[in-house]
């Protein structure tokens, strides 16, 4: 490395962490101060520290809402990204394989899966004419078809990378569709698996529209939901609010962690999904 | 390639599609294709009644509906063109030889994880008028800065700047991927020329980042034309209209029971989404078929 | 191997179908009780009263076990009780508000009529017509009447030799006063835009004074706020305090608590606020709420000066709720218009205003806010407000006053857009003549 280079790389390092790492540092000192420091809404280092206290008074506001969020949270999570990959995945492996006249009409729709903003009353009206509004499955089927076109065309995009021949060889072998797909196929399928399932969880995890709009009340609330009711509750109450914020940041923080590789090449190939 | 697909039971059975087609029809293509219906009406919970156009007429004649358009526009445009400006400085930062280059990209791409709820609560304190850190600073420079959220002409650009600052690391990565691709000899033989930095940004990286200057496009229009998190958390739209966008709109009319006029705003929204960015899609295709 | 995967699938989707519902309380212990469930706002203050009653019910009622379900407040809890309401998945009996909303949630439709209860005769007739629709009465009061004008700082008064204004140009010169003193005049809380609408809604009585027959023509599409004069007036007031410079420096970002801290320490003299507000003063300036008192909007006749009030919110019965849940809610519903329930309200929460039943008296030791309330009423000088004589109010009523009072959108011009918004509220509500 040259030695000029030093003072640039110096000056873009401090100005990287002042504009990002700022925020983030603000969060985890508010969230550690007693209610009258925190309201002063600067950026400074606790006098005493009240991180455990603030840690209870969250967790235990509201008959223990927090938990009952999280939990919510993780079911709606795990369960519409396992089902999203499987169906997905199917969906993909025929819509890449078989060419027809078909295909080019599937494909768009797939593609305005990604681009139109979902209807969100008339969805409503669907849940509620098939029993499922403020449902947790209603959520989470509406979860998976929104995520469905976004995980389709990454599923497509790797299987065309996968040669024809092994689906060849295993109908030889006597393999049926089933079995070719989930015995052949799917392990194949596991960086791009991988992918998805890391980025679909931060995306649904992350998700306020859709409890908002599909899974109203409060014994529902999503991790999300208690931001938004915890900032009307606390008022000036910051130390709390930060620290919820913090907890609600934590899971997708240890995903980053582990998989960062696959989080930053998945949200690229899958840009449009923004 | 013929031979696997013998008789008429097929290796790849259309039924695959079955499942995952179901609940995409049934929770997102039904509802997008009856909003065009349902916008056409009058309809609380307890009743419904067909009324036309009315709810398109009664969107565009409300100011307090109509500047939501306009508001879109505005976001969408202001955040797409920083992201890609701000995004490519970035990328030629971070492929350039430079110490702490993970170290950056990391940072820079965290942001984008974390919950957009989160990100808006956070920035709603920091941007405070007279408490909040960020005019603090500006302070201490001698910049007196602006009320940010609760200044009228701010308020948007406000929610817009924090967008940007969430959605950067993202657009810096599309482009660190699509500078990567370039060969360096195109480097080497501009240099050989004595080609200056400018000339070898413009004549080099400029067309052959291309490609990832329409993905991030594609991407930030399609976001920032339907923001809705962000703008919640942040102002609610406020103060008064000025920072409302086509989903507030559409949400405070939800709100307020009005699922016809709601749905038609939806519509609206749906349409606008159409019209900027299948041109851009059809602009991609042909370019890569030429 | 072929099967797991749907074994996979069928197990994650029975997982999902359960979400984790509510911990830390009990539900039903099972005993032969009746259990039913009561439902209202989320708001700390007001859940702290509906525990104490639910408290004091159950003293009284000990075959009768009640559960609290919060909802959110504003129009987000609105929509969740409309959407359960139409659904048939009402509480057993639940709080909402009285007047235009509880119009809304089609009261003829949802709601078992109560008219026949011996209670309903104790009931303050303006309320018993804010509960009712076709003549059959749906609700008992939750909470007391309120009123909306004008919070001020007493030793301010005192100190400056003020009187409480009784018309505009009296309350215009109190403020010259203020200002000259280095205190903020009117304070202003515009980070939660509720509070904007208040210097507004409050001038009601104003409007009514002057002309009597304003909310009827107003419900059929015959008056408006923009070419009644009366009516414009509490538009142009916001916009011309705003143009004085009277506002609180920071009135574009303060919120409703230190709205309330500022007028009950001095730091502001005057803050447009509805009596509610008392219950709140003791958290935002603890042991100032003396310091504050209260008077009703200032118009232009002092002969013809009074509140605007704001009705209790009602306790309903859904037509969901049947057999002994629905005797045991009933109950639950007679208890609130009873001395017992009114003296369990008064003891959860400093009470901000007059209660609506007839057989309740007010604690002696209310705040002087209240006592300053109770004079107007006593004194026949009270309208209700205008959310409660009309089924119509426009949405974005917020936001307009906040634009008008920042002085992004001039009076008139707010006033034309809020009658472009109540006739929008008309068109979907389908009234007739819109």
């Amino acid at each position: 490395m040259n030695r000029s280079r030093i003072p640039l790389s110096g000056f873009a390092i401090v100005l990287f962490a002042v504009v990002f790492l700022v925020p983030f540092a603000f969060i985890l000192l508010t969230a550690a101060k007693t209610q009258s420091e925190s309201a002063l809404l600067d950026f400074s280092w606790p006098t005493q520290w009240a991180f455990v206290q603030n840690l209870q008074a969250v967790i235990e506001a509201r008959d223990y809402l927090l938990i009952i969020a999280f939990i919510n949270s993780t079911i709606l999570t795990v369960v519409s990204v396992a089902v999203v990959v499987v169906l997905a995945a199917m969906a993909a492996f025929v819509l890449q394989r078989r060419k027809s006249r078909w295909t080019g009409a599937l494909n768009l729709i797939v593609l305005s899966g990604l681009v139109i903003p979902p209807a969100v009353v008339p969805t409503i009206w669907v849940l509620q004419k098939t029993q499922l509004f403020k449902t947790m499955p209603g959520l989470i089927l509406v979860e998976i078809a929104y995520a469905m076109a976004f995980c389709v065309l990454l599923f497509q995009a790797f299987i065309a990378s996968v040669p024809r021949e092994l689906d060849e060889a295993a109908t030889i072998d006597g393999a049926g569709p089933v079995s070719l797909f989930f015995r052949v196929v799917f392990p194949l399928l596991r960086p791009i698996i991988v992918t998805v399932v890391v980025v679909q969880s931060v995306f649904i995890w992350n998700d306020f529209a859709s409890p908002l709009y599909f899974l109203p009340g409060d014994e529902n609330a999503t991790v999300q939901l208690t931001l938004f009711t915890f900032q009307g509750q606390y008022n000036n109450a910051y130390n709390l609010l930060f620290m919820d914020v913090l907890l609600v940041t934590i899971p997708p923080l240890i995903l980053f962690a582990i998989f960062q590789r696959q989080i930053v090449s998945g949200m690229v190939s899958g840009s449009v999904k923004g | 390639m013929a031979t696997a697909t013998a008789g008429r039971r097929s290796t790849y059975p259309y039924w695959f599609l079955i499942p995952g087609g179901l609940i995409f029809t049934v929770f997102f293509l039904v509802p997008s294709v009856m909003a065009f219906y349902f916008s056409l009406t009058r309809w609380t919970l307890f009743d419904q009644e067909f009324i036309g156009l009315d709810n398109y007429v009664q969107f565009f004649r409300e100011p307090a509906l109509a500047s939501g358009l306009t508001h879109t526009l505005i976001y969408a445009l202001v955040t797409s063109g920083l992201k890609v400006v701000l995004g490519m400085a970035l990328a030629i930062l971070l492929t350039g030889p430079i110490i702490g280059r993970g170290f950056m990209r990391s940072v820079a791409f965290f942001p984008v994880l974390v919950s957009t709820i989160g990100v808006g609560l956070t920035f709603q304190v920091l941007m405070h008028p007279t408490k909040g850190i960020i005019n603090q600073a500006l302070a201490v420079i001698g910049i007196d800065g602006p009320a940010w959220l609760v200044d009228p002409s701010w308020a948007l650009l406000s929610v817009a700047l924090v967008d940007v600052w969430q959605g950067v690391g993202l657009a810096t990565v599309i482009y660190m991927a699509g500078i990567l691709t370039i060969p360096g000899e195109y480097f080497e033989a501009a240099k050989m020329d004595g080609a200056s930095a400018w000339h070898r940004f413009r004549h080099v990286t400029l067309p052959l980042a291309k490609p990832a200057t329409i993905s991030v496009i594609i991407l930030s229009l399609i976001g920032g034309l339907r923001k809705f998190d962000l703008i919640w958390a942040m102002t609610k739209g406020g103060p008064g209209f000025t920072s409302d966008v086509m989903a507030s709109v559409v949400y405070k009319q939800y709100q307020a029971g009005f699922y016809g006029l709601s749905t038609a705003g939806n519509v609206v929204l749906f349409l606008l989404v159409i019209l900027i960015v299948l041109p851009l899609f059809w602009l991609v295709n042909r370019k890569e078929e030429s | 191997m072929r099967y797991s995967a749907a074994v996979l699938l069928a197990g994650v989707l029975t997982l999902s179908a359960c979400s984790a519902g509510s911990l830390g309380s009990n539900d039903d212990d099972g005993s032969g009780k009746t259990a039913i469930t009561f439902l209202t706002n989320n708001d700390p203050a007001n859940v702290k009263v509906a525990e104490g009653v639910i408290a004091a019910f159950a003293a009284k009622n000990t075959d009768v076990t009640v559960k609290l379900d919060t909802r959110p407040q504003g129009s987000e809890g609105d929509n969740l009780v409309k959407t359960r309401l139409a659904t048939g998945d009402m509480a057993d009996v639940f709080e909402y508000n009285s007047g235009s909303l509880f119009q809304a949630i089609a009261p003829q439709a949802n709601l078992t009529p109560v008219t026949g209860e011996s209670w309903v005769g104790d009931l303050d007739p303006t309320f018993k017509q804010v509960v009712s629709a076709d003549n059959e009465v749906y609700g008992s009061p939750w909470q007391n009447i309120t009123g909306g004008g004008i919070f001020y700082n007493k030793p301010l008064y005192t100190k400056l030799g003020l009187q409480v204004p009784k018309t505009w140009a009296d309350f215009m010169a109190n403020n010259a006063k203020l200002k000259a003193e280095g205190v903020t005049p009117v304070e202003q809380t515009y980070s939660e835009s509720w509070t904007s609408q208040v210097l507004v809604l409050a001038d009601y009585h104003n409007v009514a004074a002057a002309d009597p027959g304003f909310a009827d023509k107003y419900t059929n599409n015959q008056a408006k706020f923009a070419t009644t004069p009366q009516a414009l007036a509490g538009f142009q007031r916001l916009e011309e305090l705003k143009k004085a410079g009277y506002w609180n420096a920071d009135y574009a970002s303060a919120k409703y608590n230190e709205g309330l801290a500022a007028v009950a320490t001095g730091k502001a003299g005057h803050y447009p606020m509805i009596t509610f507000g008392v219950t709140a003063i003791e958290t935002a300036a603890p042991g100032k709420v003396g310091d504050v008192g209260f008077f009703a909007m200032p118009g232009t006749d002092a002969a013809k000066n009074g509140v605007t009030l704001w009705e209790p919110s009602g306790i309903y019965i859904p037509k969901s709720t049947e057999g002994d849940k629905l005797a045991a809610a009933k109950k639950f519903q007679a208890f609130l218009a009873s001395p017992d329930g009114c003296a369990a309200q008064a003891a959860a929460t400093p009470v901000g205003g007059p209660f609506a039943v007839k057989t309740c008296k007010l604690p002696d030791d209310v705040a002087p806010a209240v006592k300053d309330l109770s004079a107007y009423v006593d004194a026949g000088a009270a309208s209700p407000a205008l959310e409660f004589l009309s089924p119509i109010k426009g949405p974005a009523l917020e936001q307009i006053t906040v634009e008008v009072g920042s002085g992004i959108r001039s009076a008139e011009a707010g006033a034309k857009l809020y009658d472009e918004d109540v006739k929008k509220q008309a068109q979907q509500l389908g009234l007739k003549g819109w």
